[in-house]
């Protein structure tokens, strides 16, 4: 266990370095959400009773969404995973008496959590002073925060989990360039990176409702805007750990079978 | 030229040399911008209008930013890698050559991938032209093909003043990618829609909407004077700025000396 958090620990420091890059970043990230819910703004002045939630209720998705983009988008891989299967560094790791899973899988959420922790706070505190009806909302209740961090937690391990299946993918295929992007495109679709899923036509949003997806960014994002409340959210996160459960046991399975035939690349 | 077209097909005969990946990648760009696509369809399944815009009305203005993007990009992506010729020292080889620094930049990299886009594009086009209600007279045919190569070079003075930030950073930044990349995914609806500022912005500062906007609001006849037609020409003044910030950056520029 002390191991895995040294990883966490180096992974966690490495990454605060960088902070010019991460300024710009937010200063993106800050001028992306504006622009997306001007855009909503719009269909909510066309058709006001369309509208699958309540606006304030999407307001806060999209500024949520924008300051923990690190930490729910798919699109984060971390190059040095593909580079050490594609490349033979993966030797290394296997002589070291750790499990090569979770040392991964502790890698990649250090990473993620890093990103997010320096950029999240600034936008956040932005987005609560940009005037109405732009700005974000505080959650309904107390009960729906702390379910909210706790689902947000479920989701990181979700993403994290199934970009495991990613990595392990390229034990087999070798080029991972393709299979990351229509991986990565696919799952943040579906778990409402594009258009929240109560936006959804039906029978599109209850098929996507019940897909792993959903279990991503999805969830904590509308349990904090109030979208999904009480018993509903804690049901929430069961489905979070059911296919927490799921995915973990896929990929354990999947590196035990690639590790089992692994050839490596060069010397 | 001559030497640019040499390139291009040196990089076109290099990467055929790698075909499932190229077609693994280039399916990849075609599902990104799918997914925005239907991003836009589920919303205009609800909301079937949003400011006076039809859902065909949009998509006509989603393809044009597509397809102006994907042009700009398949050449210019050369700007991409930019701030790593700089860091590394090529640049420097690059500016005792005698030919253009512009056009070894350009033909030191090209994306071919990115067609994906450009398919897309079409396709949106194919369905968009006949169904928007357009009366597709001379002059409307000749406004939609004015918006998307006006569009592209306006695309490609964005990658240029992107590049040219690296003279004074050595890092790329980020923040310009609200422009390019950023232009590209808002530009799937009218930038009217955004409210008045940020169409002030981008018809002043960053001259977007001319090509997208104005000369949409000439081909659905909401405004019959000619001059709306002919905006996406007044875009390209934009190139002057561009190219003096370009200049401005080399006349300052020290190599990284490694």
């Amino acid at each position: 266990m002390s191991s895995y958090l040294a990883i966490f620990r180096i992974r966690f420091a490495n990454s605060l370095q960088y902070r010019a890059a991460a300024l710009a970043g937010m200063a993106t990230q800050f001028a992306w959400g504006f622009m997306e819910i001007l855009a909503f703004l719009a269909f909510y002045r066309a058709k006001p009773s369309a509208f699958p939630m309540e606006f304030s209720q999407t307001v806060s998705y999209i500024w949520l969404q924008q300051a923990f983009l690190a930490l729910f988008m798919m699109w984060f891989f971390e190059a040095e995973i593909f580079d050490s299967i594609a490349k033979g560094g993966i030797s290394y790791e296997l002589v070291r008496p750790i499990d090569l899973y979770w040392r991964w899988f502790v890698q990649s959420s250090a990473n993620r959590l890093s990103k997010t922790v320096l950029r999240c706070l600034p936008i956040l505190i932005v987005a609560f002073l940009v005037p109405q009806p732009l700005r974000m909302s505080p959650p309904p209740d107390g009960l729906s925060f702390v379910l909210f961090l706790i689902s947000a937690f479920c989701s990181l391990c979700v993403v994290v989990a199934f970009s495991m299946l990613v990595y392990i993918s390229t034990f087999y295929t070798l080029s991972p360039v393709g299979v990351r992007i229509i991986s990565a495109v696919l799952a943040d679709f579906l778990a409402g990176a594009i258009v929240p899923l109560p936006f959804f036509p039906q029978p599109f949003r209850s098929i996507a409702e019940a897909l792993p997806f959903a279990a991503m960014q999805n969830m904590p994002l509308r349990i904090y805007s109030g979208n999904i409340v009480g018993v509903h959210a804690i049901w929430g996160i069961g489905f979070q750990i059911l296919w927490l459960v799921i995915l973990v046991v896929i990929g354990r399975f999947g590196i035990k079978h690639a590790l089992n035939k692994v050839v490596i690349q060069g010397g | 030229m001559k030497l640019y077209l040499k390139f291009f097909s040196m990089h076109l005969k290099s990467l055929m040399q790698y075909k499932v990946s190229f077609i693994l990648t280039a399916l990849g760009q075609f599902l990104v911008s799918f997914t925005a696509l239907l991003g836009v369809w589920f919303m205009f399944d609800r909301f079937q209008e949003v400011e006076g815009f039809t859902f065909q009305q949009v998509l006509l203005c989603l393809a044009t930013v597509l397809m102006a993007f994907s042009l700009a990009e398949c050449f210019g992506r050369g700007f991409d890698i930019f701030p790593r010729m700089i860091r590394s020292g090529e640049f420097d080889r690059v500016l005792v050559r005698p030919r253009h620094e512009i056009i070894q930049v350009l033909a030191s990299h090209m994306e071919f991938s990115r067609l994906g886009r450009v398919v897309q594009a079409i396709l949106v086009f194919w369905y968009a032209i006949p169904a928007s209600g357009v009366n597709w007279t001379f002059d409307k045919i000749a406004t939609l093909v004015l918006m998307v190569v006006c569009g592209s070079i306006i695309f490609f003075c964005l990658f240029l003043i992107n590049a040219a930030f690296a003279f004074f950073t050595i890092e790329g930044l980020e923040f310009m990618n609200i422009f390019t990349d950023g232009g590209r995914e808002f530009g799937r609806y009218p930038f009217s829609v955004y409210g008045e500022e940020v169409l002030k912005f981008l018809t002043y500062i960053i001259p977007l909407a001319l090509f997208q906007y104005y000369p949409l609001l000439y081909l659905l006849e909401r405004e019959q004077s000619i001059f709306y037609m002919l905006t996406p020409v007044l875009g390209l003044f934009f190139a002057i700025p561009a190219y003096a910030f370009w200049r401005f950056g080399l006349g300052r520029y020290t190599s990284t000396g490694s």
